[in-house]
């Protein structure tokens, strides 16, 4: 484990419930837990467990009950939502599980989302866009639409979707579980590779072993808490 | 982000193609019904409308529309000719005949008996011969479409086509001889009868014999006259119905609105038009952003604002809005290009396209309305599930 000295979140007793017809669901209940910059941080568990209220509560697009997450020193449950678009469009970065790459529009216009959100005229953004793309290794692949691209290629492209606004945090949704060992473990390397540095921070909730061996940190959920966080997958 | 929002719209070919076709559909209806109808109420004036001369209409106060002629005395004409701001006052007659044509068969005729001095009152467009010929003995003016169709001499050969009636021919009007002097253009009337012009003393002559003859008096007012205090001063003066050239139009229209069918059916035709495009254009977009719903939550997820998706979603609905209208439009327009030639009644003011133009309107504002509020209450972490 790298020693980390800042924090790029900060969750503190955080609590989420969902109301399912009468009936309170804890999906969170009091998670504490500190991801550094520089970090790759994994949330695993069984399904069910909180990891995806928790990347979104993390991300912003959802509010917690109680307690508080700090993102970059940032309450984003107290800003007002305006704020917090700004914030999330300029500091966060997302990878989907399901890729959700906009299927009309080719690579080089998907990638370029992110920076026309944040303002930049759009031949600006399909320039940077491009550069990005060849970062991720599809700088020949620019004008393909999703569906002419793999399942490896399109994964691709949304990393490159993820970095090309260059966000300080970036969350990743089971990335590999859609793609075969392989190309999963490419997906993984490129994501170490490209997307991890000492000002950006990863989270990556999977289910997928094979890649656990990535992380820096692994938190254990189960039932709404981190029942573990350790540093090496044998230690899980 | 109207860029993306363009692509969206235009990446789903069969949908954007469905949501289009469903605006020029309702587009369509709303103007080539209406086109329709206007064409067929303008019928019912256009005798009023092709007379340009006259400033006032004189008639019996009961009269309620153009055919609906309640004869007056003679001596009404020069009672009118005495009102004070009145320049000229000249006789009309307009009457229903039956002409026996060449092969022993009758026709009913709309004639119309000018003042025989001025010929007053005659036709707006002569296509052969000079309206003076009227003047000539026994000589009448027969309309184009009359002299084609319903006057038209038996075919030569069985089978073949009848031959059109032309200058120097003959037929007759009542039992009494009548020689075609001249064929005109005439704007089609509500009714389908063929119009013959003559002189007011042989109009008399054709028509069976009554007390009152005059159907109408046509009055030109004073330069500098007002016209409102003139067909007043008619009125008090005669005690007849005075209106001005536009005021009988609007008489006769609106005895047709509340006497006849014609508006209620034309009206249901527009709007099962309207409906039924707003449905399948309304359905369609609503489909369209349902299945899209999952891009907009990653926009969203991503930093989007509401207003931003909004805005996409209204340029989305104003775009095929647009386009659907303007096929609609210019179908319509074609349409009524193709039946120029026919009977069909078809009439494109500038108004329809308004009309037309706030019902596509309407219709993408309710279809932007329901998938904006789908899209405002969209949940950005619906994006994390698989």
């Amino acid at each position: 484990m790298q020693a980390q000295t800042s924090a790029a979140v900060r969750c503190k007793s955080v609590v989420k419930t969902y109301d399912t017809g009468g009936d309170k669901v804890v999906a969170l209940g009091g998670i504490d837990l500190e991801i550094n910059m520089g970090e790759l941080m994994m949330l695993v568990g069984p399904s069910g467990c909180g990891k995806t209220t928790l990347i979104s509560v993390i991300a912003g697009i959802l509010d917690q009950d109680s307690g508080s997450c700090e993102v970059f020193g940032e309450d984003l449950m107290h800003m007002r939502s305006n704020q917090k678009l700004k914030f999330r469009a300029r500091n966060i970065g997302f990878v989907f599980q399901a890729f959700n790459l906009l299927p009309s529009l080719n690579a080089v216009e998907n990638v370029s989302i992110p920076l026309i959100i944040n303002g930049f005229k759009r031949p600006l953004a399909e320039k940077r866009a491009a550069k990005v793309l060849e970062q991720v290794g599809l700088g020949s692949r620019g004008k393909s639409l999703p569906s002419q691209l793999s399942g490896g290629q399109q994964q691709r492209v949304a990393i490159a979707r993820a970095l090309v606004h260059d966000p300080r945090l970036i969350v990743c949704d089971e990335p590999t579980s859609a793609l075969d060992h392989e190309t999963g473990h490419t997906v993984m390397e490129l994501l170490k590779e490209v997307a991890l540095h000492q000002d950006r921070a990863l989270v990556i909730v999977t289910h997928d072993a094979r890649i656990f061996g990535f992380a820096d940190r692994i938190a254990r959920m189960d039932d709404g808490h981190i029942d573990k966080v350790v540093d090496s997958v044998d230690k899980l | 982000m109207n860029h993306i929002a363009l692509k969206m719209l235009m990446g789903d070919r069969g949908k954007y193609l469905g949501i289009i076709m469903g605006l020029t559909f309702a587009s369509l209806i709303m103007t080539q019904q209406p086109a329709i109808f206007v064409g067929l109420m303008t019928r019912s004036f256009s005798f009023i409308s092709d007379l340009g001369l006259p400033d006032i209409w004189v008639m019996d106060p009961k009269v309620q529309f153009i055919d609906d002629v309640k004869p007056l005395q003679d001596t009404k004409l020069y009672r009118v000719r005495g009102v004070a701001g009145v320049k000229w006052a000249m006789p009309l007659y307009k009457g229903l005949l039956k002409a026996r044509m060449a092969d022993g068969t009758f026709q009913t005729c709309n004639v119309i008996g000018l003042d025989d001095a001025t010929l007053i009152g005659g036709p707006p467009i002569m296509l052969e011969g000079k309206l003076e010929d009227l003047r000539r003995s026994d000589g009448v003016i027969v309309d184009i479409d009359g002299a084609k169709d319903k006057l038209a001499k038996p075919p030569l050969t069985p089978g073949g086509k009848p031959v059109p009636l032309k200058i120097g021919d003959s037929l007759e009007l009542n039992d009494k001889r009548a020689i075609v002097v001249g064929i005109a253009k005439t704007t089609k009337t509500f009714q389908s009868q063929p119009v013959v012009y003559t002189t007011y003393s042989r109009a008399i002559r054709y028509a069976p014999r009554e007390r009152k003859m005059l159907s109408f008096v046509l009055v030109k007012a004073m330069p500098g006259t007002d016209i409102p205090t003139l067909t007043r001063r008619i009125h008090e003066a005669t005690g007849l119905a005075a209106y001005s050239q536009k005021e009988f139009m609007d008489l006769t229209w609106n005895y047709f609105m509340k006497n006849t069918g014609i508006p209620i059916n034309f009206g249901i035709s527009v709007t099962l038009g309207f409906i039924v495009g707003a449905a399948i254009a309304g359905q369609t977009f609503y489909n369209f952003t349902l299945e899209n719903l999952r891009q907009f939550g990653v926009l969203k997820a991503m930093g989007t604002s509401n207003w931003t998706l909004l805005r996409m979603i209204l340029l989305q609905a104003i775009l095929v809005g647009m386009i659907g209208y303007g096929l609609g439009v210019g179908l319509t327009a074609l349409f009524g290009y193709a039946m120029r030639n026919t009977i069909m009644a078809f009439k494109f003011p500038w108004q329809l396209l308004v009309f037309s133009g706030a019902g596509v309107t309407l219709i993408c504002i309710f279809a932007a309305l329901i998938s904006i509020r789908k899209v405002i209450k969209l949940e950005p972490a619906i994006v994390f599930k698989g």
